[in-house]
């Protein structure tokens, strides 16, 4: 019985060699996949490391985006509008975001409207973005006719929302019901519970959330190119068309001119830094409370 | 993980008591007062005096309302942006629906000096990218997953996803320069004279890649759009084989079998469905996928077979073209094409999220 065993297992069984073979073989494709994957990661990284050196100067913070030609020049009207638009899309689509899915993990529980709000929200969250500047074009931007800031905050919102309430409803599940339980039996009314107690809990998870969607709004193009549209100046007016930088990036990336590329490449390094830190402190975040 | 949660989570809420009940002593969590306005301050509410009980009983009776509604009416709104973008876009596309009917599918032309549109050449240049980017990324997500979930040191698990999901992090125009400045220059010169060679020698396969080494096509607009989903379908990939009982794998295992014929033969045929889902939420995002592809798929209205022509896909044309869009008519064919674009991903996307249910469901009945 064990000589069988011994040769079952032994290194000259053929069966037992190439399956093993087999299993290297793949075993080594699986990690070349995985350096496939982080190769592009480290080139793109490394291609923004380079460009954005050269092109990253002080006055890309002080001076407005130039004419083509012009010797100089920056993109402080673009960081501003971004800022401004992120911020108020943010301001917007956080409070809307927290509720519903609030609704969703604590009240809804078992109804027919959070089943398929979750649903349709999993939609939205992967919905192409450019879909979303075009709504907002269609029920706004092409009613009061003119492009602006609020039309981009708006679309922005949009895509803030989706994120938010999956994020809200998923670290509010997570809250044990004996807390929830706890709390009520200490005569605690039902938004008393929600605001002080399960917000409390799932306090890390969500802010991780509303980073997570800043960070994605952030690098937003498609739904700012019919909404906020671009502004060559500076622009405070949330009514009026307003400079943002990934337009700004766009434009001045497929234009011909030298020094407009160049530019392009120095917010592109910007908004991947921004973006990928803001990416970290919110995994931070959420390590940290666990 | 959701055992850590629960210790550490319960935290906040016992200091919460503890501070509170020295400040006042009745009742803390229940002294919110007067005026409803007030009562969500609950600093402010602490610091008054106990109210009669009958009075509070209705303003939290009132509160709990209030706040129950505004949350459903949150989840409404977020319930009706689906149908509200849907209308929106049908409304927008009229004056094309009407004016070419079904045949704006399959009509080729864009012509907007004749005002005669047709969907045709974007909806081809979107299912072939998408399509391109599938091939590639189903396998190398495969891989990493597997890599992920059973061949990595426990240390290197983290880090290594991590970096994976960052590079869903990077923002598509950056995914997009890039292919611009830096992959398609080296690509032409270098990869595409010898697949065109290669390749474009067999008979039949060689139409994909015949014409000129350009760069910018198709394919490179497939390729970096595979980059760009592979952290999507790996992230489903690796939480629905996380699903997988121990107990099934350590079997398998037990019995002799290799890493793979484990992968291969159990862990797959248990997730299948929550792998089909994650292909259809990677294919989703490729579909609607607009900066990246604008910049490196030429914007081209033609039809080609090689994969290597510049095309166009519904998103690089909306992108491209609608603020610059003169007329009505022009406006209302891409808002149809935008239409047409929607349509497609929200029927992949549902069809994701039932198999992933449906897997979560499945899981569920057996546990």
């Amino acid at each position: 019985m064990s000589a069988v065993l011994n040769t079952a297992i032994s290194e000259d069984n053929p069966i037992y060699k190439s399956r093993r073979l087999k299993n290297r073989v793949l075993m080594g494709v699986s990690l070349a996949m995985l350096i496939y994957g982080l190769a592009w990661l480290a080139w793109i990284l490394a291609t923004l490391l380079w460009e954005g050196a050269s092109a990253l100067r002080p006055s890309i913070l002080t001076q407005m985006t130039p004419p083509p030609g012009a010797k100089d020049g920056g993109l402080a009207n673009a960081i501003w509008g971004s800022l401004m638009m992120v911020g108020a899309g943010t301001l917007i689509g956080t409070p809307v975001g927290v509720l519903a899915g609030t609704y969703l993990a604590e009240f809804g529980r078992g109804s027919w409207l959070a089943s398929s709000t979750r649903f349709l929200n999993d939609m939205l969250l992967s919905a192409p973005s450019i879909i979303i500047g075009l709504f907002v074009y269609t029920v706004y931007v092409a009613q009061v006719r003119h492009f602006s800031g609020w039309a981009g905050a708006l679309a922005l919102a949009l895509i803030v929302i989706p994120v938010v309430v999956r994020t809200t409803d998923d670290m509010l599940k997570l809250v044990p019901n004996s807390v929830r339980e706890a709390a009520v039996a200490l005569g605690c009314p039902l938004w008393k519970m929600v605001t002080m107690v399960c917000y409390r809990a799932a306090r890390a998870g969500i802010m991780t959330g509303v980073l997570l969607a800043i960070a994605r709004v952030s690098g937003e193009t498609a739904p700012l190119l019919f909404t906020a549209l671009n502004n060559q100046f500076f622009n405070s007016n949330m009514n009026a068309p307003m400079a943002n930088l990934p337009v700004v990036i766009f434009q001045f990336a497929m234009s011909p001119y030298e020094d407009w590329q160049r530019l392009a490449w120095g917010g592109a390094a910007l908004i991947t830094a921004a973006v990928l830190l803001l990416n970290i402190v919110a995994r931070f975040i959420l390590s940290r409370s666990k | 993980m959701e055992g850590g949660f629960r210790v550490t989570q319960a935290g906040p809420m016992q200091q919460h008591l503890k501070t509170s009940r020295p400040a006042s002593p009745p009742l803390p969590m229940n002294t919110a007062t007067l005026p409803i306005s007030q009562t969500q301050e609950s600093v402010e509410a602490r610091a008054r005096p106990v109210p009669p009980a009958p009075r509070e009983r209705a303003g939290n009776a009132f509160a709990d309302i209030l706040f129950t509604n505004l949350t459903r009416a949150a989840a409404l709104l977020v319930f009706s942006l689906l149908a509200a973008i849907m209308l929106s876009l049908v409304a927008g596309s009229g004056m094309s629906i009407m004016k070419f009917g079904p045949a704006f599918l399959w009509n080729a032309e864009w012509d907007p000096v004749q005002q005669n549109f047709g969907a045709l050449v974007p909806i081809f240049g979107t299912l072939v990218t998408a399509a391109i980017a599938m091939i590639i990324a189903v396998p190398v997500s495969f891989g990493i997953a597997l890599f992920l979930t059973e061949l990595s040191p426990k240390w290197l698990k983290r880090p290594l996803g991590t970096a994976i999901e960052l590079l869903a992090a990077i923002p598509s125009i950056i995914y997009g320069m890039w292919g611009l400045f830096v992959f398609s220059p080296l690509f032409m010169e270098y990869v595409q004279p010898f697949m065109i060679k290669t390749f474009g020698a067999i008979p039949g396969v060689g139409l994909l890649f015949g014409g000129p080494p350009m760069g910018i096509g198709m394919f490179t607009a497939g390729l970096i759009l595979s980059i760009m989903v592979i952290p999507f379908i790996t992230a489903v990939m690796r939480d629905v084989f996380d699903l997988v009982p121990p107990m099934l794998k350590e079997s398998a295992y037990g019995l002799g079998g290799t890493t793979w014929e484990v992968m291969y033969q159990v862990v797959l045929p248990y997730t299948k469905v929550g792998v089909v889902g994650g292909v259809m939420l990677g294919l989703g995002r490729a579909l609607g996928e607009t900066m990246a592809v604008t910049f490196v798929i030429g914007n081209a209205h033609q039809l080609s077979p090689s994969l290597f022509a510049p095309g166009n896909s519904i998103a690089s044309a909306l992108a491209n073209e609608f603020t610059e869009a003169v007329g009505d008519l022009y406006s209302s064919a891409l808002i149809e094409l935008g239409l047409i674009l929607f349509l497609i991903t929200i029927v992949v996307l549902a069809f994701s999220k039932l198999m992933l249910s449906r897997l979560a469901r499945q899981e569920g009945a057996r546990s």
